[in-house]
């Protein structure tokens, strides 16, 4: 069982599973974003339930914080490990021959979602813990709408948050794929949940941007 | 055909070794790899020179002993073959071509291009084998059918020639494909059954320890294997890892 | 009496072999832990012995100069492995392969060894399927059979065109059992450099540790000698870089005999040599022969025209070919032996009709079966009245089906497309049959050293089957050395460790570091490669597929005037106490230096033509059969071992008369 914690092949599943958790967050938080485009009143409704449910404050609120925090150290550990997994660097090294960009450097695209997950902890999840448990303000169930679009007004932000999401897709199109293949999952239905993955890496990110840029747009 | 070779050339396994500029001509499109580094070789013994030490023994793709990364991948640019049967055709008069040997933390240099790939054996030692003893009276050989395709499967994983190519592709240095394809055959034939679950752990045990990287599903073991081991063998480790650890006392 | 004794059980042949092991000595499972043993060679033979050895409880030390016993060159065997096992119920026994593994020996192979070793081919299936070889299955999961080198049944088993390979991981993965148990100790990048004796008992080895270069004792109570066969003496052959005879060749200068060093497969499929720079030969399966048809010009100009450039062979038509295969032999045509397949390609090549750049390299052409294959196809497929199109496509994919992994091998190193142009063969050496003398214990005459697989000569006569080399070693290193050097061991039980510090060892160590110096201190003329070049231009053009007097006379004084010339002027670069991979081939090459002339000297006295030893002076002269071989049964019916004596000129012959109780000596016809 001792093996289940430290071997390589424990944390590339374990990489994997916490990956697939935030691919299905990800799918969670774009279908209430997506629905800002159309219906405040529905956003405003299921954002105050997010907010002020229990089970999902202090209970799923805290795993994917952990998840999120355990992705990202779990990658800078693997890539570390890794690193020193070849001491003597190749004087040439020609990677585009045999593996994509995206797949060789996840922990760049990691790395600048991370920074964005920074910038967007600042923008709403911070003033979010402020305003309801510093601060603890009354509940105002019609704030969420008008507190996103705020946001987007800054043709900089939206800029940025455009970007980060463009890495969000590289990180994607590798890293959901892989998922499967880490998990022990390679049959003859590969093919078609890869092609899912990839559909799924451009088509979520993108739905993200539209939204941000929809609403830059309209304010 | 004239061409500039950048050859690592390091003494012993102590040295600083560094990358060294030749030039060779006369060198034609009919000839392998390993046989453009023997014209070389003649050059610097007559010269007065040290050859440039390099593994290789059968010359036909199958033992696994060439290696060498070529302008930056293992056996050269060409697909599913090893150095020696990587032929100079491949490469265009005036060419400047790196040659350096597999590296990884676990395949350390031995001497110039040479390097030690015992750590591979170590693997295969720790659980690479089916225990049963050279009695003349094991049963049968048809006494137990054997699925065509898993027998197939089986042997596909099995043509693996221990090259270390998988290594040196990888961006990590994991040795993934090359345990996998063992792990493979045995888990994909009932003779293989009983000993399953300690086999895959110690494999996967020893591997980490050899200090080979962590697999991160890039794909390029895949493409650079000269004998085509499929990424399939590594999920089906993986499998075998996960369920004989949960099962394990 | 010759002073060889075979030690041959009594009785009738199909109980010599269960008789001699219910009755040898057997070695206490206690007293096993005490007892060492040497190993040299990982190849089927040495990785089985060894495997099985350190089973029984035996501390075993096994030498490879590669850099893993996986590498061995048992490794490149493609076809198969035969064993009597009549799975397609065709009639096979273990009588009947007994009797093609003789007759496809010429008649000049020991009968009880044979007969062992088509008892135990059975086992050596089984034992193979348990440790988990993936063989070639059928639909219904049970295993598969092809049929190989023209027997008249399905006997072989297969894995692919990689049979070797399987076979010996499967002995390797036994050797891994052992090694985690503590067994096995493996010395990989170990040379061995001399067999030291004490007392007259093979005790131990030198070898050199490839890495560091030092030269190091290992001492055993008894030692194997599985380090394959001596093809490299040719220079180009399908041996590895690496195969040598230096293990054998130590032992036969400590005392151990060497037989029939000129008994020497030429395997007729291999591609050609392309140039000056070639280092090796890779062979493509037999198989081919199978559907393809040899061919050359028939006439000169054509094949000068084709090797210049200025014609295809696909410009030449049918009249304009010469199939000499099926006009010289109707009954086989394509599918004669090896070594009638092989001579015949020379005659034509030395005529002048070769084909490619070379001259040396004859056509099998696959256009005939494409369109036969073709047409059943379309037949089958209910295509009616097919365009020629249609029946290339069909053709070229049942071809693809069956060689498809050959031909890209082809294309990979020739640089054409054999389904469009005919592939260019030229015949190689690929096998030795010769080798230390063993008696039916596989022991040599040194008492403690024993031989197996190639290394030996026991089993394959003056020419060994398909499918047969992977049998032998297998045969050897699992289910008769084990046994029989039981007997040898049981009565060391009391010796103790051998200890190293002894002036037997200081001795051999001495001259081992001498030998070295020397190769160290040559004046540094010409590169280790040269002299092999040119031992082997000797070698290939007076000791090849056809043998004559003069030339062999010529060759034994070349040959020796080249050793000469070497030890005086070889230049070895670096150190000899560091890796030096020069300094490696310079050894070998060195010793290849002194077999090469035995070898000349044994093709001298046999004025016979047997099996792959062709004299040309003795081919039938009337009848049906004029030109072809003809073997001399009255006055050469032996196994010539020699025994070392200084100069390999020196080597006195001695005689072991073979005797057919259980078969009847036929003259082989292919007309």
């Amino acid at each position: 069982m001792s093996g289940l914690i430290q071997s390589s092949i424990a944390r590339k599943v374990a990489m994997a599973l916490s990956g697939l958790f935030l691919v299905f967050f990800l799918l969670q938080h774009f279908s209430i974003n997506f629905i800002s485009l159309f219906s405040p009143d529905l956003f405003n409704e299921i954002s105050h339930f997010m907010g002020t449910n229990p089970v999902v404050q202090f209970l799923l609120q805290p795993i994917l914080i952990f998840a999120v925090i355990f992705h990202f150290v779990m990658g800078f550990v693997l890539e570390i490990k890794n690193n020193k997994a070849r001491v003597v660097k190749y004087a040439k090294y020609n990677g585009g021959a045999n593996a994509s960009w995206m797949s060789r450097n996840m922990i760049l695209s990691g790395l600048v979602v991370l920074a964005f997950l920074g910038l967007h902890f600042y923008d709403f999840w911070v003033p979010e813990i402020v305003y309801k448990y510093v601060e603890t303000n009354p509940e105002l169930p019609t704030r969420y709408y008008e507190e996103l679009v705020h946001k987007f007004e800054s043709p900089v932000r939206t800029g940025l948050y455009v970007l980060s999401f463009v890495f969000l897709t590289l990180h994607l199109w590798h890293g959901f794929a892989s998922s499967f293949q880490s998990v022990g999952f390679n049959n003859k239905f590969s093919i078609a949940a890869t092609k899912f993955a990839k559909v799924f890496a451009i088509a979520i990110p993108l739905g993200f941007v539209i939204v941000a840029v929809v609403h830059h747009l309209n304010h | 055909m004239k061409l500039t070779l950048k050859i690592w050339r390091q003494s012993d396994a102590k040295a600083k070794g560094n990358i060294v500029d030749y030039n060779v001509t006369g060198i034609e499109g009919d000839m392998s790899f390993l046989e453009m580094l023997d014209v070389l070789n003649e050059q610097l013994i007559a010269k007065g020179d040290d050859p440039v030490v390099f593994d290789h023994d059968c010359r036909e793709g199958i033992c696994g002993a060439c290696s060498l990364q070529i302008n930056g991948e293992p056996h050269g640019p060409d697909r599913l073959v090893t150095t020696c049967q990587l032929h100079m055709r491949k490469f265009k008069d005036g060419d400047t071509i790196y040659i350096e040997p597999f590296r990884a933390k676990a395949f350390p240099v031995v001497k110039d291009l040479m390097i030690d790939r015992s750590a591979f054996d170590r693997i295969q030692h720790a659980g690479g084998y089916i225990s049963v003893n050279t009695s003349g009276n094991t049963i049968d050989a048809n006494a137990i059918p054997v699925n065509k395709d898993d027998a197939d499967d089986a042997f596909a994983a099995a043509t693996c020639i221990g090259c270390g190519a998988c290594v040196a592709a990888c961006k990590n240095a994991s040795a993934m494909l090359f345990t996998s394809a063992k792990v493979s055959q045995y888990a994909l034939l009932p003779q293989g059954q009983v000993e399953a679950t300690d086999r895959v752990l110690a494999m996967v045990n020893q591997m980490d320890d050899e200090g080979f990287g962590n697999c991160t599903n890039t794909g390029a073991c895949e493409i650079e294997c000269p004998k085509g081991i499929s990424l399939e063998n590594i999920a089906r480790m993986n499998r075998e890892y996960l369920s004989a650890s949960l099962v394990t006392k | 009496m010759s002073i060889l004794d075979s030690k041959i059980p009594e009785g009738p042949l199909v109980d010599k072999w269960t008789k001699h092991k219910n009755t040898i000595n057997l070695v206490n499972p206690a007293n096993k832990r005490n007892i060492d043993i040497i190993v040299v060679g990982t190849g089927l033979a040495g990785g089985s012995a060894a495997a099985t050895l350190a089973e029984l409880g035996y501390n075993v030390k096994t030498f490879c100069y590669q850099d893993s016993p996986r590498r061995a060159h048992s490794i490149a065997a493609q076809g198969g492995i035969n064993a009597a096992k009549n799975y397609q119920g065709d009639g096979d026994s273990d009588y009947r392969l007994f009797y093609d593994t003789v007759k496809g020996g010429d008649y000049r192979s020991r009968e009880a060894n044979v007969y062992r070793l088509a008892e135990v081919s059975a086992n050596i299936i089984d034992q193979c399927v348990a440790q988990g070889v993936p063989f070639a299955r059928e639909y219904g999961g049970l295993l598969d059979n092809r049929s190989f080198g023209g027997v008249l049944v399905s006997r072989t088993f297969y894995a692919k065109g990689q049979t070797g390979q399987q076979l010996l991981l499967g002995a390797y993965s036994a050797m891994n059992r052992q090694i985690n148990r503590g067994k096995i100790q493996a010395f990989n990048r170990h040379e061995m450099l001399d067999l030291v004796k004490v007392d007259g008992k093979a005790r131990g080895i030198i070898a050199r540790d490839l890495v560091t270069g030092e030269i190091e004792r290992h001492s055993a109570h008894a030692v194997v000698l599985a380090s394959g066969g001596y093809g490299n003496v040719f220079f180009l052959s399908t041996n590895a870089m690496g195969s040598n005879v230096m293990a054998a060749w130590r032992a036969h200068r400590r005392g151990a005999f060497f037989a029939n060093p000129c008994y020497t497969q030429i395997h007729p499929t291999c591609i050609p040599v392309s140039g000056e720079h070639q280092s090796k030969l890779t062979l493509m399966s037999e198989s081919l022969r199978n559907d393809g048809r040899i061919w050359v010009p028939k006439r000169k100009e054509d094949a000068v025209a084709i090797r210049e450039g200025k014609l295809k062979a696909t410009e030449l038509t049918e009249e304009q070919r010469d199939y000499y295969l099926e006009r010289r032999y109707p009954a086989f045509g394509n599918l004669v032996p090896r070594d009638v397949a092989s001579r015949a390609a020379k005659e034509r090549c030395d005529a002048g009709f070769g084909v490619n750049k070379t001259g040396e390299a004859v056509y099998l052409d696959f256009a005939a079966a494409i369109q036969r294959y073709g047409k059943e196809k379309a037949l089958t497929s209910g295509i009616e009245n097919p365009t020629a199109a249609q029946v290339l496509q069909l053709g070229e994919e049942v071809i693809e089906n069956k060689y498809g992994n050959l031909f890209q091998m082809y294309e990979k190193i020739v640089d054409e497309n054999p389904y469009k142009s005919p592939m260019m063969i030229y015949p190689a050496v690929h096998y030795t049959m010769g080798g230390l003398w063993v008696d039916y214990n596989l022991q040599t005459t040194i008492p403690g050293c024993y031989a197996a697989g190639e290394a030996n000569f026991s089993d394959h006569g003056a020419n060994r089957l398909g499918a047969s080399a992977l049998m032998q070693g297998l045969a050897d290193g699992y289910f008769v050395l084990p046994y029989t050097i039981g007997d040898y061991l049981s009565k060391d039980i009391r010796t103790g460790k051998i200890p190293t510090d002894t002036p037997e060892f200081d001795q051999a160590e001495k001259e081992t570091r001498a030998r070295i110096e020397k190769l160290m201190n040559g004046a540094g003329t010409h590169s280790v490669d040269y002299y092999h070049k040119k031992l082997g231009k000797i070698m290939w053009d007076k000791c090849g597929m056809s043998r004559n007097e003069k030339g062999l006379k010529e060759a034994i004084k070349e040959i020796s005037q080249l050793r000469e010339d070497f030890w005086k002027n070889v230049k070895v670069p670096g150190t000899a106490n560091s890796l030096n991979q020069e300094l490696e081939k310079a050894g070998r090459v060195a010793d290849f230096l002194e077999l090469g002339e035995l070898f000349a000297k044994d093709a001298l006295d046999r004025r016979e033509s047997c099996g792959g030893h062709f004299r040309e002076e003795s081919v039938e002269l009337t009848g049906e059969q004029k030109g072809e071989a003809l073997r001399d049964d009255e006055n050469f019916k032996y196994v010539s071992a020699w025994e070392y004596k200084g100069e390999p000129k020196d080597a006195q012959l001695h005689k072991e008369e073979l005797t057919f109780d259980n078969i009847e000596l036929k003259t082989r016809s292919y007309k």
